[in-house]
């Protein structure tokens, strides 16, 4: 492990990456429980520009932006976090399962996951957002993430196929391990650095659609996420008043959260994928 | 000279291993291929044979399907008299294990050596304490000339081909089956250890009256090591005997064929 990472950090792509994230990770956990500013709390009048006593300004009901931002960019993460979780978790049990087992299960798996594929998950996303009733920040991330996992469930199927052919397995069969112990112990060792790309990008998509979701007004409740504040700027049509501070930083945050996690995983894909290795 | 014999007492009693009308095909209509078709055969108890054939006989699918690593699309196979469908897969390992033959992607690069023979455990209902467990490893590659105390806690990377493959000899000597099925077993490593690793083989097949069955393309391995061989082309046994009498006085085409690919065999090795 130790290896690894030293391995890492030769990478500048992933340096860079991990310094962003680290920069917003902070801002998003540790800022919120320093600020004693509340988000939903009238700071001042509507549409205040940026001043000395709230740097970003103020949003349509006289709430600190600045503040909102704080806690807005921890839910982003917190939903991210989830989506990618669950995401990856189902897409790597059903992938390995299917690449594993092959035959019929292998197909029927396969099939349903090609079957959601061609669906647009932004219309599955929508229609389960209406159809779940008080949706946290946690339940969005779980409904983010049961529509995602398809791609992963099929990438990680493809890597099981190929790996399952090795001797090593097969003579763990012949120890008597059960499936589920051959795949945990003898074929996800060999993908873990691939998982966690996968999961990296799952995170990324996550904060994606957490915000597509969200402008549409299908956020989640009682909190503020990136998403929602685009939603409350869309609604009271700051950009048509010119409060340019209601929308950028939001648009600013999500694209440097996607992009250094996009960093991250390229730079994990340059160590690991000796093709792209530089020597 | 003592193979000879060796052969004739045996036929009486009961074969170890029988397989009749063995069958195996790959994919269906125009894409079917018929890798294994309609072989019989028998082991008897500490009888070393060869089942000989080039790459994409049906050789190693034969093996697999021994091993119950894959299932046949038609035939049968008994060990000691019973439908091996009706054993248990983990009890049948216990009885008929195996040495594959790439040590290299035989080996998970996420374990240790300790590890590694530490699974051989749990087909032996070993539940003695650690200290025992380690004893029996250690005694385990001793015997298959590794020194133990330098190597229990190698990774496989640190190993060289010979190591490994003596390493899964020491992982079958722990299980201590009746029949151990060796696919290639010395393709990997260099002609020094080759001739090393056999003759382990054959000590080990005498002092504990375990059969081997040996899955090779190298007649010369085969006749320098076993009673009996098999020839296997396109997935049929087209020939069988002892071994003197295949190598000499060979029937069938392809068996000549073979014989005439090896540069240079002319008398059996001194064993």
């Amino acid at each position: 492990m130790g290896e690894v990472i030293t391995l890492l950090f030769r990478s500048r792509r992933f340096i860079i990456g991990a310094a962003l994230f680290t920069l917003v990770l902070a801002f998003g956990v540790i800022g919120p429980r320093v600020t004693s500013k509340d988000p939903f709390l009238m700071a001042g009048g509507l549409f205040d520009p940026p001043s000395e006593g709230s740097m970003l300004g103020t949003d349509n009901l006289g709430r600190d932006v600045f503040t909102q931002l704080m806690y807005g960019t921890g839910t982003s993460l917190l939903i991210g976090f989830v989506a990618g979780i669950v995401a990856t978790v189902i897409g790597v049990a059903i992938g390995t399962l299917a690449g594993f087992k092959g035959g019929v299960i292998d197909e029927l798996l396969m099939g349903v996951t090609n079957i959601l594929i061609t669906i647009p998950s932004i219309v599955v996303l929508i229609l389960l957002s209406v159809a779940v009733k008080g949706r946290s920040a946690t339940t969005m991330g779980v409904i983010i993430g049961v529509t995602a996992w398809p791609w992963t469930a099929r990438a990680v199927r493809a890597q099981t196929s190929s790996l399952k052919t090795r001797e090593h397995v097969d003579l763990a069969r012949i120890s008597g391990y059960s499936t589920v112990e051959l795949i945990v112990k003898e074929i996800m060792p060999y993908m873990f650095s691939y998982i966690f790309m996968a999961f990296i990008l799952q995170f990324s998509g996550g904060i994606t659609n957490e915000a597509t979701l969200s402008m549409l007004g299908l956020g989640p409740y009682q909190t503020v996420s990136l998403g929602v504040m685009l939603h409350w700027a869309l609604l009271w049509e700051s950009v048509r008043t010119g409060a340019w501070w209601a929308f950028i930083p939001p648009v600013l945050f999500l694209a440097v959260t996607s992009f250094s996690l996009m960093l991250i995983n390229a730079g994990m894909d340059e160590v690991f994928n000796p093709r792209l290795r530089k020597s | 000279m003592v193979l000879a014999n060796a052969v004739e007492p045996k036929q009486s009693s009961s074969p170890l291993l029988e397989v009749s009308n063995l069958t195996k095909i790959f994919g269906s209509g125009k894409d079917q291929v018929v890798a294994v078709d309609e072989i019989s055969f028998e082991i008897q108890p500490g009888e070393i044979l060869s089942l000989l054939g080039e790459s994409g006989s049906g050789k190693t699918t034969t093996a697999r399907m021994l091993l119950r690593l894959s299932a046949p699309t038609q035939g049968e196979i008994f060990f000691e008299g019973q439908d091996v469908n009706a054993v248990k897969s983990v009890d049948y390992w216990k009885r008929v294990q195996a040495i594959f033959q790439d040590p290299f992607s035989s080996f998970n690069s996420f374990y240790s050596v300790h590890s590694f023979l530490g699974k051989a455990f749990r087909l032996t209902n070993n539940h003695n304490s650690a200290a025992d467990k380690r004893a029996r490893m250690e005694e385990a590659m001793e015997k298959v000339g590794l020194n133990a105390e330098e190597l229990l806690f190698k990774r496989p990377h640190e190993l060289s081909g010979g190591q490994r493959q003596r390493l899964m000899l020491a992982r079958a000597l722990l299980i201590g089956p009746d029949l151990l099925i060796a696919d290639e077993p010395t393709s990997m490593i260099d002609a020094s250890s080759r001739v090393g690793i056999l003759n382990m083989l054959m000590d080990l097949s005498r002092q504990h009256g375990m059969s081997i069955m040996f899955i090779t393309h190298d007649i010369g391995l085969a006749y320098y090591t076993s009673e009996r061989l098999l020839i296997m082309n396109e997935g049929k046994i087209v020939e069988e005997g002892t071994a003197e009498q295949v190598v000499e006085h060979p029937t069938h085409p392809y068996t000549k064929r073979l014989l005439d690919d090896v540069p240079r065999l002319r008398r059996k090795w001194d064993i």
